[in-house]
Formats: C-alpha cells, structure tokens, sequence
C-alpha cells in the first residue's frame, strides 16, 4: 500500500473514478498540461485526453458550463483554482447548481463536484487563503465536504463524485504535503455526513474541520500533559453536518471548544455552537468557546497569527476547564 | 434598422433564394404556435389582473422569435428557456394545464409551487428549469452541448436570451467557452430593444449584437425577428451546422417587446407609444398569416376556428388547474437532495407535527 500525500490521494481518487465511469470530466483552470497548479490532476490529461478539460480563465464559465454537463447527465468535476477566485462563479453554485433539483421539482439535477483547494497557512495573503465555506454552508441544495488526510480525502472524493448532488469539496491546503499516509489502491469510500472521532477524551470537546482538526489533535496532546483528556472530533462533513457525533461527545464532555480559521462572525462553528446551545445546554458545565480567525481579511505577514494554532486552543481549553 | 435577414416579402411571397419550404402541416404547426402564445398571453394578463394568478410575463411581439426558432430544433435538440417563450414550452409537447398549474402553483404543478410564475419546465420535452437573474442559462447552453459533443450525440441546444443579457458575464464566458470548445449551440438572442426600461442603445455600444459572434470566433447573423421564416430559417441552419461539428451560431432576432416587461411593469413611464405603434404595424403573427393566406393555406374560416379552438383549450385548461388544492405542505421540504438529509427531516418533523393546545 503505497504511502501518499493528500495531492497523490486526491489525483488517485480522480483517476479510479475516471477509469470506472466515463461520465468523469475534469475542467478547470491549468488541470490539464500542467497538471494542476497544486498537481492534484496530474497526468490525468494523458490517460483521459477527451475528458480533461483546460478551460479559459473564467470561474463563471467553469462552474456554468460544468452544471450544463451535469444537467445532460455527466458528472463533472470542475477545480476553482483557489477558493478566493470562486465568487465570479457563486451565483451560478448557489442559484443555479444549488437550486436545480428543488426548482424543476427533481426533473433536472446537477451531480458535479466543484474541487477547490481553501484555508491558509501556505503564505498566500488574502487572496490564496480564504475559508468561504460559511457562505455554501448556508445555501439548501449544496453539501460542504473538508477532508482532513490523504486517505480521507480519497474516500470522501469518491463519495463526492458519486453523489446525486452537488458537492462543495475543499481542500485545506495546508495539509496538501504536511503528512503521508498508507492510501490503499482501488475503492475507498468514506461516506459523507459522518464525523470522526480522532482522539477521545472525557473533559472536553474540541470540534473542527480540515487544517484545525489537526491544530486540535496537537493541542490535545499538549492538554493531557496539563491532565486534561480533550476529545477531538473532525467533522469531515459540514452539510449534511453529523449532528449526534457533535452532541454525543459534548453530553460526554459537557465542554465546547469550536475550531475554525474562517473570521469569527457568522462563520460555521457558530452554527455548531448553536446546535450545542439549543439541544445540549443542559449538559454544558461552561460557556462554548470558539477558537478562530479575526474578523479581518486574511493578512500575509502576520499569518501565523491570525491562524488558530495549538496554544490558543489550549487557551480555549483553560478557559472552559476554569469556568 | 441594420441589414436582416428576412424571408417573408410585403406580398406574403417566401423570398424563393431563402424560403425554408415549409410542408402546409408543419407552416400551419408554426402559425397555431404563435397563435396560441398570443391568445395566452392576453388571457393569461387578464387572469393576472383578475388575482387568479400572481404575476405573468408577456411575449407580444416576440411570437415568431419565440416559436420559429423552437419549432426549427429537433426532438431530440435541448431548449434552455429564458423566461419569457412558453410558445417554445408548448411546442415542445407540455400540456396546456401544467403550465397553467406552474401558473398558479399548485399541488397539480410539477414544480409544488416552489417557482414564480412563468419558470415552467418540462424535461420530456429536453426544455431546462428557469432561473429569474439574467444571462445565468447560457452557460448551462454551453455545457449541454459539450457533454452531448463528447458523448458523440448529434444534437444540438437552442438557448434564448436577451439583448440585456449580452452584458452579463455570463454572456461572454458562454460565448468564449462555445467558440474555444466548438460546442453545438445556437444562441438566440432575441433583441426585443428593451430590458425592462432600459434600451438596447445603452446596453452597449455595438452597432448590432450578431457583430458580437466573430470576435469570438463563429459566425453571427442579424434576422427580422418579426419574420418567422427568417427565425426558423436561421436557426434550423445553425442547428443543422452544430450537429455536423461545425460549431456555434450566434442570431441576433430584431423583435420587440409590445407589451411591457411583466405584469408589474408599466412601460409608459420610459418609452413612447408612437415608438410602440410603429413596432405594431410590423406584428409578426400578421405578416405571417399573410404568408400562409399567399400560399392558399389560410382563410377567415380557418382563423376563426383557430382562434376558438386555442380559445377553448385555454378554458379548459384554467378550469382544471383552478380547480387543484394548494400544493401539500410536505413538499416544502422535498427535491432540496435527493434523498432528506437528517437534519431537514428534523425541521419537517417538527413543522408538520400536530400542535398542542
């Protein structure tokens, strides 16, 4: 079983998918002779020359010609090349792609898979480093998938690609290289709207996604030293969001700390907090903590600072322990 | 007005270098079209004004742009509508009453009442859902007619939209992503010189929109819209072309829009009724009579029997669709996935459950 980074796993999930349904179509921005400015569809463009697509510059057109293909009944996988450049294309997901089945009363419906790397942490300044995945989360019609390893992301891309609806897959691009882990080839499926627990922990909750749910593990880590057993659950998933893992733990715990690096306000974690405060507050033995980006655009220098790391989510730990 | 093409000459003569040789049937089939969009549209109005149904958007004046170049497309060719060509929709084969139930929104209305009136659709007949913001379809055009030129199919996609929509950005990648990938489209653009108070004059500067096609790379061609021989002539030749690899077509339809934008607009506030009249006079369901009535195809009789035939249809129509309960409170929650995700079936449980006290 070949080790891979999360690229190598997400180009194996796209070149299996492609051989087992000819339906695949990658389009986007530089995927095809260049593989992809990060390589996820490296030589894809060799063994698929009529299904891989280099499209001219144009987020708009990428996503609106991609639904078309879905609507005739292909499933297309569109990469925006950054999340930051997806806004051109973000009245076509969220009124067109996210819509479809709903509006035309199931008669046309858009199985596409919109791939796009997101989140900071790779010195991109605000332009190569936003977490949108607030404004999709908000959308009916839409699911929100973050995987957080290499194999993950191969099972939940498979999923993706499967899906009958359209799937927001974000790719935190900081773990593209980070780590490498045993992929196995063939089918690998992690089926989406499941959470999961990567470390378990009777003290206290810590819930996040992508890049974070790491930054969690490492500051779960450092709190046991402290004594503390922090329970970390990943949720790999936003929408559909696996509700009963989150509450699950938090009855358990009876603390919430929320991990996001998207800016604080309105972000996704404050749904999750939400949740908590409606059907679990009478567990919570502290206030629910979030644990996030400022409400600022994404610096370039003082990255490092506005990013969540491991010591301000223990901060956030101490803070729930004391309370 | 800058040179059209046209094919219906001031004598009801087909201009024999263009005629496309219509059949008695299918020339009729055309008429019948046009003449059942106008009569609906006038009772449709009415309807409106009467509170029976929420709103409606007119195609006076756009008749032959509509149906001429629906009818030139094949069965198996896709329409993706705009929002204004339910000629196009019937033609396609949706029966009178469902799109009067799509009209009121009912529990008969294959869409539940989820859209506003006027954003039918009807996949038997390959015609797309539509969306009210401007420009968005033409795209999905676009990648329609891709996925059929990789699946190596022989059809081809009509998608109709307006001389506003030529702004749109939307336009213009739908435009460079047919031209650059050669997909099968043909783009209908029915330049009916108005977007809602706006006129094509302040659109955009160009002389004509067809002038728009060769800068990106395919052929762009300016017909009398008023013409519905010179529509379908168009657009059966673009399709013919799309279907043979030869790529898109931009048409430009010089039409316009008689009546105003929709049932809450009034168009006296922005344009001149001289302006109107003289559109008037041009009415492309009368120039295309006088083309049938030259052929020997058409008399008083026949239009009276037309016009009481779609008449009655329409009745019929609005009596059955009136008389369909509100949509089921249910379907509220349906269609957003294919299958209810929990958190969805936890709203609807606890909306459709029985309240107490």
């Amino acid at each position: 079983m070949p080790a891979m980074t999360m690229v190598q796993a997400i180009n194996n999930a796209l070149r299996e998918e492609m051989r087992r349904d000819d339906r695949v179509i990658v389009l986007g921005e530089d995927v095809g002779r260049n593989g992809g400015v990060f390589r996820c569809t490296e030589g894809l463009l060799d063994e698929f020359p009529e299904r891989v697509f280099d499209t001219p510059l144009a987020e708009g057109g990428i996503i609106g010609t991609a639904i078309g293909m879905a609507l005739y009944g292909l499933r297309p996988v569109p990469e925006i090349q950054f999340m930051d450049f997806i806004y051109p294309a973000f009245d076509q997901i969220v009124s067109e792609a996210a819509k479809m089945r709903y509006r035309s009363g199931g008669q046309f419906t858009v199985p596409m898979t919109i791939r796009t790397p997101f989140g900071g942490g790779i010195r991109g300044g605000h332009y190569h480093s936003q977490s949108s995945e607030a404004y999709f989360c908000h959308t009916p019609g839409l699911k929100v998938v973050v995987p957080s390893t290499p194999k993950e992301a191969k099972g939940l891309l498979t999923a993706s690609i499967r899906d009958p609806d359209p799937v927001m897959f974000l790719e935190p691009k900081k773990l593209y290289r980070s780590t490498r882990e045993e992929v196995p080839e063939g089918e690998v499926l992690v089926p989406l709207g499941q959470a999961a627990v990567r470390r378990t922990g009777a003290d206290v909750s810590l819930i996040a996604y992508g890049y974070m749910a790491q930054v969690c593990v490492e500051a779960a880590t450092k709190a046991a030293e402290k004594g503390v057993e922090a329970e970390v659950i990943d949720l790999r998933t936003l929408v559909p969001l696996d509700e009963p893992t989150v509450l699950a733990s938090v009855k358990k715990t009876g603390r919430a700390v929320v991990v996001y690096e998207a800016p604080r306000t309105a972000g996704f974690g404050a749904e999750i907090s939400a949740i908590l405060a409606e059907k679990a507050i009478e567990y919570l033995r502290g206030p629910i903590v979030r644990v996030t980006g400022f409400d600022t655009p994404f610096p370039y220098t003082l990255e490092d600072v506005y990013l969540p790391n491991s010591d301000r989510v223990l901060a956030a730990i101490d803070k729930v322990m004391a309370f | 007005m800058v040179d059209a093409l046209r094919v219906i000459r001031d004598d009801g003569s087909a201009d024999p270098r263009l005629d496309p040789a219509l059949s008695e049937e299918d020339a009729v089939r055309l008429y019948r079209g046009m003449s059942l969009q106008r009569i609906l549209d006038n009772r449709m109005l009415a309807l409106q004004r009467q509170g029976r149904i929420g709103f409606y958007g007119p195609s006076l004046g756009q008749e032959a742009a509509i149906v001429g170049a629906a009818i030139a497309m094949e069965p198996e060719d896709w329409i993706v509508p705009q929002y204004r060509e339910p000629g196009a929709a019937l033609v396609r084969g949706m029966p009178l009453k469902e799109l009067l139930c799509q009209l009121i929104g009912n529990a008969e209305d294959p869409l539940h009442g989820r859209q506003m009136p006027c954003h039918y659709v009807y996949r038997k007949g390959n015609y797309l859902s539509i969306s009210s913001p401007v420009g968005t379809q033409i795209p999905h055009a676009v990648g329609i007619a891709w996925a059929m030129r990789l699946r190596g199919e022989a059809q081809a996609v009509l998608v109709f939209f307006g001389d506003g929509a030529t702004s749109t950005a939307d336009f213009h990648a739908a435009m460079n992503f047919a031209g650059v990938f050669r997909t099968p489209t043909v783009f209908l653009c029915n330049n009916n010189q108005w977007a809602i108070s706006v006129p094509v004059a302040k659109q955009t500067a160009s002389a004509t929109l067809a002038q728009k096609a060769p800068a990106y790379g395919f052929d762009g061609v300016r017909v009398d819209g008023m013409d519905a021989l010179a529509v379908f002539r168009a657009t059966r030749d673009a399709a013919g072309r799309a279907r043979e690899g030869h790529g898109p077509t931009l048409i430009e339809a010089v039409t316009y829009r008689l009546g105003p934008h929709s049932s809450s607009d009034d168009p006296s506030r922005y344009r001149d009724e001289s302006e109107v009249a003289a559109w008037r006079a041009r009415d492309p369901i009368a120039r295309y009579r006088k083309y049938l009535e030259h052929a020997g195809w058409w008399d008083d009789g026949r239009e009276a029997r037309l016009e009481q035939e779609i008449g009655d249809e329409i009745t019929r129509a609005v009596q059955e669709a009136e008389r369909a309960p509100p949509p089921a409170l249910e379907t509220l929650f349906t269609d957003v996935y294919a299958e209810m995700p929990d958190h969805l079936r936890d709203q609807r449980d606890d909306f459709l459950a029985p309240r107490g006290r």
